[in-house]
């Protein structure tokens, strides 16, 4: 067997299809051996999943509650969260998209606590066409980020996604910002497929007309 | 195809999700003679590459530590009890 695991792809075409597909399987993610070893005990394990994903975690909940005292709350909620619930998951996703499900969820509950955004559901904001369509069709500089100083820029980043429905916001930092791939997404906020990719057109599609106004080419050529 | 059917196509056209090669072809040639659509996809793949190149959110490695640290604490007491 310690051969066969070490064939090439090459070697592989002699085998019967349903082995060789067995053997060209992805090897288990280095996540599930972490999560065993947590599950067992060993609270070092624990800590390297924390360490791994505490960033991708405490920026998802920033994006969506826009608050980063509540994005702080969060991220230790959701580990210890996890910690708690280790025994429910059973690998079946991978365990970041399992930790940004229970970020996802979290963040939302803020915000309904919160009560100052007026949609906090991921099944809202949908009937809108704000930005559907699109209106603004000027051309942007080549690099138009060069045109401001980092902080004028997060500044900017910051203010427009705001803007955006929490529903489309969160759709846009998990598939564009985060890169979680379209059935990742939908699995992570309990939506079809479909509902992701409209969601995300529609916050690209909104995203852009925004930032327009700040990187749009003008007749000058400057800022 | 018209500037609707094309904006229908323009997630999976993004995320090289469009497999069907007459539909490609009606796309790309959509998009080689529509100046509107061909602004639309270029200004939305900058708007992409701009929040990915630049977080506008900070995550110092001190405030990782201490959530970190405080996270493990209340696992370990957890265990303990």
């Amino acid at each position: 067997m310690a051969v066969q695991t070490q064939s090439t792809t090459e070697d592989l075409t002699d085998l019967p299809p349903e082995i060789a597909a067995t053997l060209q399987a992805e090897p288990p993610h280095p996540d599930l051996e972490l999560v065993e070893r947590a599950k067992a005990g060993d609270t070092s394990a624990f800590e390297q999943l924390v360490r791994q994903y505490d960033r991708q975690i405490f920026r998802t909940a920033q994006h969506i509650t826009q608050n980063r005292e509540d994005a702080e709350d969060i991220t230790q909620d959701v580990f210890f969260k996890a910690f708690q619930k280790l025994d429910q998951f059973q690998g079946n996703s991978k365990f970041s998209t399992w930790l940004v499900r229970i970020a996802v969820n979290e963040s939302l509950m803020r915000l309904r606590k919160r009560k100052t955004s007026k949609t906090v559901s991921m099944d809202q904001d949908v009937q809108t066409d704000e930005g559907s369509i699109p209106r603004d069709f000027a051309e942007w500089r080549p690099n138009p980020e060069q045109n401001y100083s980092q902080s004028e820029l997060a500044e900017i980043l910051r203010k427009t996604i705001a803007g955006l429905p929490p529903g489309f916001r969160t759709v846009f930092t998990l598939r564009d910002i985060e890169n979680l791939s379209t059935e990742e997404t939908a699995e992570a906020l309990g939506l079809s497929v479909p509902a992701v990719k409209s969601r995300l057109l529609r916050a690209r599609l909104q995203l852009r007309e925004r930032l327009s106004r700040y990187f749009r080419k003008t007749k000058e050529g400057s800022k | 195809m018209n500037c609707t059917d094309f904006l229908a196509k323009l997630t999976d056209y993004f995320d090289g999700q469009i497999i069907d090669a007459e539909l490609l072809a009606e796309v790309k040639e959509h998009l080689g003679t529509c100046h509107h659509c061909e602004v639309v996809v270029d200004t939305t793949r900058k708007t992409i590459d701009v929040y990915r190149g630049h977080q506008p959110y900070e995550f110092p490695e001190e405030l990782s530590e201490r959530l970190r640290a405080a996270v493990m604490t209340r696992c370990k007491a957890s265990v303990s009890k």
